[in-house]
């Protein structure tokens, strides 16, 4: 079941201005959310904040309830081989099949590094890299 | 110095006969459009009942809406075989008024930019930069040709690329710069960046947008030259439809190509000499689009008679406009343009607000556009897409540049009554 491996992102629009990354944070704290990963995108005069927590519709509704806008996105987390090659390894997995990988960020989980990607089509994705004899993270580890 | 003495200096009675058989003329030829002779009927008046110079004021009004209903060519009185060039002006909303020009109406418009830049002391032994649009602003094409009859050396440079624009003043020895006054301030500080003197300019001929006297002594002396203040519509041709003398004391109208009326703009009466109100235009020779009582939306006065000059009655300069018209890098824009343009926008909806400033010398205009519930996917190219949209959108309604900023909900203000989406930050020019 590669549902299972959807992990739930959220993605918080944000301008471009002092404490607007402090205010996020700020209120997910309060509300005893806890974030695992973020990342910043930015363009011009603005960005989106992409953060893995374990509570994602609570980070929504206390997020939405400050005014921001958010919106889920779904991801999936690669367990990294500690050993040269392996981002190359996933992308050529990915890149084989025909899926594009729209971003990604790092965080180091408990017992590998993680690669947090976004990608055009999850499930396909998910369906390649397991098949290959990737190591893919279940949302469930979140919670 | 006159390009034409006899006619610019007719004086009282033979210049009420000329105006007064042009007149007729003109009632005549609009009658070749569809949308005068229905209004003449509805009026019921014909040009026969014109005899005197007054009797004008019995025929009804053209507003500019009424010529953008009439897109593409409900206003063209001549077949189109016989039109040899187009312009376009902006409207309030969508479509632009398109301007026909016949071979003639080319040759008088030339005329009329050869008259006011001799009367500005500019000569064949000149030589013209005209750092205006080209193409289907009225401001490029008519000061070109105006300025080749005369026969100086007109250099085509348009807009843009400042430092070559510098580079061409210095290398050619530019002598009379046309271009808006705005960008003439920031050209002269770039000038002053490069170490630049331009010390061949002594002429300024500056227009498209309303300038003050203040301008006018930043512009004297940051550039060395004599500032004339440029007056026109392109309902009328285009520039060139009044123009200062170097008395700089108002600017002289063509009365021989113009009938100039000044009128409350509320009651449409007529005000005296001395009082101002809004300028009102019946064109003497045009032939591919004669237009009637024709209100300009300019606020301006007749002056009294008199110029030292020896030339006709003058109006004072413009002080300010009827409706919320802004003029934008010398583009005439409505706030509701901009407004329309948005709001048709997927993704933009009410929660937007324009900001017009001056920075640099320039006019910039920022959109700041809140991001909307419904819009924000998490993705951030989605909304890169949006901000080029909305920049997308407005260049292909006004030809203008604008800078996008998103913005989170609940930043912008929110109105009660009327919004006033649309903030003119400039102060006064
Ligand atoms: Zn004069």
């Amino acid at each position: 079941m590669e549902d299972a491996y959807i992990i739930k992102q959220i993605s918080v629009f944000s301008e471009n201005r002092p404490g607007r990354l402090a205010a996020i944070a700020g209120a997910l704290k309060d509300g005893d959310v806890n974030i695992f990963a973020f990342s910043i995108a930015e363009a011009d005069g603005f960005g989106v904040v992409r953060a893995l927590v374990d509570a994602p519709e609570k980070a929504h509704r206390i997020l939405t309830d400050q005014g921001f806008r958010v919106s889920y996105t779904e991801v999936i987390g690669v367990k990294m081989r500690d050993e040269p090659g392996g981002l190359y390894e996933i992308a050529t997995v990915l890149g084989d099949a025909g899926i594009n990988i729209e971003y990604a960020y790092a965080y180091s989980g408990r017992d590998a590094a993680v690669l947090i990607l976004r990608v055009d089509h999850v499930r396909d994705a998910i369906k390649e890299i397991l098949s290959r004899g990737g190591d893919l993270l279940e949302a469930s580890a979140f919670t | 110095m006159y390009w034409n003495k006899k006619i610019e200096t007719l004086k009282s009675g033979d210049l009420e006969r000329l105006q007064t058989k042009r007149l007729k003329w003109s009632l005549n030829q609009a009658l070749n459009i569809e949308f005068y002779r229905n209004l003449f009927r509805e009026a019921g008046v014909s040009p026969d009942d014109i005899a005197t110079l007054d009797d004008v004021t019995k025929l009804p009004f053209t507003h500019k809406a009424d010529l953008r209903g009439g897109y593409p060519f409900g206003f063209c009185a001549v077949p189109m075989r016989e039109v040899v060039r187009i312009h376009t002006t902006s409207g309030t909303t969508g479509k632009p008024t398109v301007v026909c020009y016949t071979r003639q109406d080319l040759g008088n418009w030339s005329e009329l930019i050869a008259r006011n830049m001799v009367m500005a002391g500019i000569g064949e032994d000149d030589i013209f930069q005209n750092s205006v649009n080209y193409g289907l602003f009225t401001g490029g094409l008519g000061f070109h040709y105006g300025a080749e009859e005369i026969g100086m050396t007109v250099i085509p440079s348009a807009t843009g690329n400042t430092k070559r624009q510098i580079e061409m003043i210095e290398d050619f020895g530019v002598t009379v710069i046309h271009c808006t006054p705005s960008y003439a301030l920031y050209l002269a500080e770039a000038a002053e960046e490069m170490g630049a003197s331009l010390d061949t300019l002594k002429t300024g001929l500056f227009g498209a947008e309303p300038w003050s006297e203040n301008m006018r002594r930043e512009l004297e002396s940051r550039l060395g030259v004599r500032a004339f203040d440029s007056y026109g519509l392109s309902e009328m041709y285009g520039p060139g439809v009044a123009f200062e003398c170097p008395e700089h004391d108002g600017l002289h109208i063509w009365h021989d190509s113009y009938l100039v009326e000044i009128i409350d703009p509320k009651t449409g009466e007529r005000l005296e000499c001395g009082e101002r109100g809004e300028l009102v235009i019946t064109p003497l020779v045009k032939e591919a689009m004669p237009i009637i009582r024709y209100r300009t939306g300019d606020i301006t006065m007749l002056m009294e008679d008199g110029c030292a000059c020896g030339r006709g009655q003058k109006i004072a300069r413009i002080t300010g406009r009827t409706d919320d018209m802004m003029v934008i890098r010398g583009i005439n824009v409505f706030p509701s343009q901009i407004e329309h343009a948005l709001l048709s926008l997927p993704g933009v909806g009410e929660q937007f607000m324009v900001y017009i400033d001056r920075i640099r010398h320039l006019d910039e205009m920022m959109i700041v556009v809140e991001i909307d519930r419904d819009v924000f996917s998490g993705e951030l190219q989605d909304l890169a897409r949006l901000q080029s949209e909305v920049a997308g959108a407005i260049r292909d309604a006004l030809g203008i540049r604008t800078s996008v900023k998103l913005a989170e909900p609940g930043t912008l203000p929110r109105f009660e009554g009327k919004a006033r989406r649309v903030v003119d930050r400039r102060g006064d020019l």
